[in-house]
């Protein structure tokens, strides 16, 4: 399978504090990755290196390479705003934007990219919902309020918004840590089905999450890259002390 | 086909020379210079306020100098000789009573919304003293002239004179207007601005503090001492803010003041002038360019009063509802 | 009289000094409200607002004039106030920790006490004595007047739109400045509509600086280089004067004024009770 991410010594800052430390790694296209390790690891700072989202933090550097699709997305010229339509990002605790429906939530990022044209909307609408497993569930009420739907219908709701602009990549920032049970299910769900056509890259501090969804797992540990490799190998012979002691729950 | 592929064909292809040729670094840029060019027009509009304030004394200040603010015969007809020392005078006991009368009552009002009142009831009459904030000053002056001088004159003023008429402040012909009238209505128009801010500061005090005292079994009173001591730079700036707006106080004054020129007034139920209500009355009437830049030279030195009160009272507010700003986050 | 007692009576003494400052700070609301209610109501009637401002002596007449004048400044004034308020506080609040912010955050306070009538000399310094007496110095002044407000409403309102409401635009790929206009702005509407009420409000109430830079002026509007009728100066004008028919035109007009003013600043807290 193809290599979707290239990371390449790979370190970021806030202001002095150095928090990711000469990061290694290649992430794979399609599959799901799932980042793991204790609380202040570096594991959501290394999820916005790679949308460019951790420099909007006033105070914040990177260092290193980022070769997405072969291209390194800290280069020069490179935009972050292009970066941010072919990479996109779910938070942990849902936002939609309040004020709208949830149609225009879904068809947020299109229109403000110029598409006006309505039949392009609702098609793109329709399938975005589809493919987040929402469509049923709204269809008929799109003209909402987006804030009106259960916490599990909002997450939904916000990976709908980010697929909604086609994007190549779906970066997850512990999706189901806000959700009950049963609604976090259906989101893991979901990502097994977007791993078909997408890559996901998701943060979680549940370990059962990481090993029931995903494909390949990294292991951070306060800001270094610690192990990495297909979910199986990590969960059942981890090759670092660390990642051992960190699976069998000693430790985060 | 996506619709990705129909609509953003160059997205397709992620290579270097389109991203290089969308930039967007351009529009954020812009976008951040244009609004920071425009919120720095303040800088400009001050600059010239200065500007054009020193410039139209200018006559003046050659004229007079520093006597201007010393001087006490303002004669635009004959001598043609101005000083301003009544008119910052008559400004500033004016003020004085505003505050002597507004700020306890202030103090009151402000206490009463935080500490005392219920909070159904005190979002109420909140919202009623913030109606008050909202009358404007003329409307002040026409209800001071028709109503609340009449009243003074003839239920309020009388027994004054008759009780304390033996200082000399108290005695001498009552007309109705005047120093004290002038102070009322001032201190009517500062309590809603400042008891608000008071009510905002004693809210910023944790409730801890309150418990704390109640624990120990202490009286509501006692209770409201302590907030009131947390609170005291508030409470300051609060009173300072008061003056900064007495000061500047110029319809509502100039129609129950009286409008005498005069380097101390009889007593307090005789007329006199304030620095404002002057520049209202006579700027119209300036006929000629030394009485004009003595007019603006009054408007200047007005400024320059309010400008160092004003800064002092944000001063010391903003040290204390400082914490509450800032970009709300999750 | 033992301790214990005389607190118990100092506590309740102080509890009826609050509630009768309280008293004393409503008085004069209730009595102006009811004065200008009962002395301005007879004075309304359908001519009141059809016709000029009558000279002096003569009976009848009303305060169409300023009506049309004090509308005209104020909408010229917000032409200037109400652009330039926004774009300050879009800046402030998006750019907020730079050390220009700070400064120019500082200078729109100081900008805010500074009183009404020395912007109203300014104007005259700056506009009327070269052009003038006219709408145009006055409605400067007033500008003047409102763009502190507005930037200072616009900086909190757009504040309290949550930064994750900012993360997810961006993270969608909108460029930031767009994100704030369209997004982040959607969110503050209501609370940036009731600053934009609320400073309308302000300026339609002001007299001091309006008398300094235009006049009386008892006509209808003859050019923006001429002065033009305002209801507030009006008022002030009808009151020191000594003619009985512009006594009573005083409180009618004050009864529009006060009608307009505070039905402006009551719409405005309405607003706000509304959020999203």
């Amino acid at each position: 399978m193809a290599v979707k991410f290239d990371i390449q010594n790979l370190n970021a800052w806030f202001g002095s504090m150095h928090v990711l430390k000469n990061i290694n790694m290649k992430i794979e296209e399609n599959a799901v990755t799932a980042i793991i390790g204790p609380s202040g690891s570096g594991k959501t700072t290394f999820l916005r290196c790679l949308n460019r989202m951790h420099e909007i933090t006033p105070g914040a550097r990177v260092s290193g390479k980022v070769l997405f699709n072969g291209i390194n997305i800290y280069d020069d010229g490179v935009d972050p705003v292009m970066i941010r339509r072919k990479i996109g990002m779910v938070f942990q605790k849902p936002n939609p934007f309040p004020m709208m429906s949830i149609y225009d939530n879904v068809a947020a990022g299109l229109k403000l990219n110029g598409i006006r044209d309505k039949k392009i909307l609702d098609a793109a609408v329709r399938r975005s919902l589809e493919l987040a497993n929402l469509w049923d569930e709204v269809n008929g009420a799109l003209n909402r309020s987006g804030a009106s739907l259960s916490v599990g219908q909002q997450q939904r709701l916000c990976i709908a918004r980010a697929l909604a602009v086609e994007p190549e990549v779906l970066l997850m920032d512990e999706p189901t840590s806000a959700l009950d049970p049963i609604a976090a299910a259906k989101i893991e769900a979901l990502i097994r089905k977007l791993a078909k056509n997408y890559t996901v890259v998701i943060v979680t501090h549940n370990m059962q999450q990481a090993a029931r969804v995903s494909d390949y797992t990294a292991f951070f540990y306060l800001g270094e890259l610690i192990e990495y490799g297909p979910t199986k190998q990590i969960f059942e012979n981890p090759k670092h002390e660390l990642t051992k002691r960190y699976i069998t729950g000693e430790f985060g | 086909m996506k619709i990705s592929q129909k609509v953003f064909p160059f997205f397709c292809n992620l290579n270097i020379k389109f991203i290089l040729q969308l930039n967007h670094f351009k529009g954020d840029d812009i976008f951040k210079l244009v609004s920071a060019l425009v919120a720095s027009s303040i800088f400009l509009l001050l600059g010239l306020m200065v500007y054009e304030l020193v410039k139209g004394s200018w006559l003046s200040i050659q004229t007079f100098g520093l006597n201007f603010i010393v001087g006490t015969k303002w004669d635009p007809a004959v001598s043609k000789v101005f000083g301003a020392l009544p008119l910052i005078l008559g400004t500033l006991v004016t003020s004085a009573i505003a505050l002597l009368i507004g700020i306890p009552i202030s103090l009151g009002v402000g206490l009463a919304l935080s500490e005392y009142m219920p909070k159904k009831f005190g979002l109420a009459v909140s919202f009623l003293v913030e109606l008050l904030a909202a009358v404007p000053s003329v409307i002040y002056g026409l209800w001071g002239i028709f109503v609340l001088i009449p009243f003074l004159r003839n239920h309020v003023y009388p027994y004054l004179q008759t009780a304390f008429g033996f200082i000399p402040i108290f005695s001498g012909p009552i007309y109705g207007g005047g120093v004290l009238t002038g102070g009322i209505v001032l201190a009517i128009m500062i309590i809603p601005t400042v008891s608000a801010v008071m009510r905002d500061v004693f809210l910023t005090v944790p409730n801890s503090q309150r418990e704390a005292m109640i624990a120990l079994g202490a009286t509501k009173w006692e209770t409201t001492k302590t907030v009131i001591s947390y609170a005291r730079s508030g409470v300051i700036g609060a009173i300072i803010l008061g003056l900064g707006r007495a000061v500047g106080e110029t319809m509502a004054i100039t129609m129950v003041i009286g409008n005498k020129f005069q380097v101390w007034p009889s007593s307090l139920f005789d007329a006199w002038y304030t620095m404002a209500a002057i520049i209202a009355n006579e700027l119209l009437e300036a006929t000629y360019d030394l009485y004009i830049s003595a007019l603006i030279n009054v408007g200047l030195v007005l400024l320059f009063v309010a400008l160092i009160i004003n800064i002092l009272a944000r001063l010391i507010v903003w040290r204390t509802l400082r914490f509450t700003r800032g970009i709300a986050r999750e | 009289m033992d301790h214990y007692k005389f607190r118990v009576v100092k506590n309740h003494l102080v509890q009826f000094l609050v509630y009768l400052a309280l008293f004393l700070a409503l008085v004069p609301l209730f009595s102006i409200l009811y004065e200008v209610v009962v002395r301005g109501f007879s004075t309304i009637s359908i001519e009141f607002f059809i016709k000029p401002t009558p000279t002096v002596g003569e009976v009848g007449g009303g305060v169409a004039n300023a009506i049309q004048g004090t509308l005209i400044t104020i909408g010229l004034a917000s032409l200037i106030g109400v652009p330039i308020g926004l774009m300050s506080g879009i800046f402030l609040s998006e750019y907020g920790e730079s050390k220009l912010s700070v400064v120019v955050r500082f200078l729109h306070d100081v900008l805010m006490g500074i009183p009404s009538i020395v912007i109203g000399v300014f104007a005259y310094a700056l506009i009327t004595l070269s052009i003038g007496f006219s709408v145009i110095a006055a409605a400067f002044a007033l500008s003047v007047i409102m763009i502190p407000i507005v930037t200072r409403t616009t900086e909190e309102a757009l504040k309290l739109v949550p930064m994750s409401i900012r993360e997810a635009a961006i993270a969608l790929g909108i460029p930031r400045w767009k994100a704030t206009v369209t997004v982040v702005f959607s969110g503050a509407k209501k609370a940036i509509v009731t600053g934009l009420l609320l400073s309308i409000a302000r300026i339609a109430g002001e007299s001091a600086p309006v008398l300094v830079t235009m006049g009386f002026w008892r006509w209808w509007f003859a050019g923006f280089d001429r002065p033009v009728a305002n209801l507030a100066l009006d008022i002030f004008i009808f009151a020191m004067s000594p003619f009985k028919n512009w006594l009573t035109l005083a409180w009618g007009s004050a009864l529009v004024l006060i009608l307009l003013v505070l039905g402006i600043s009551v719409a405005a807290r309405v607003l706000t009770k509304g959020r999203y």
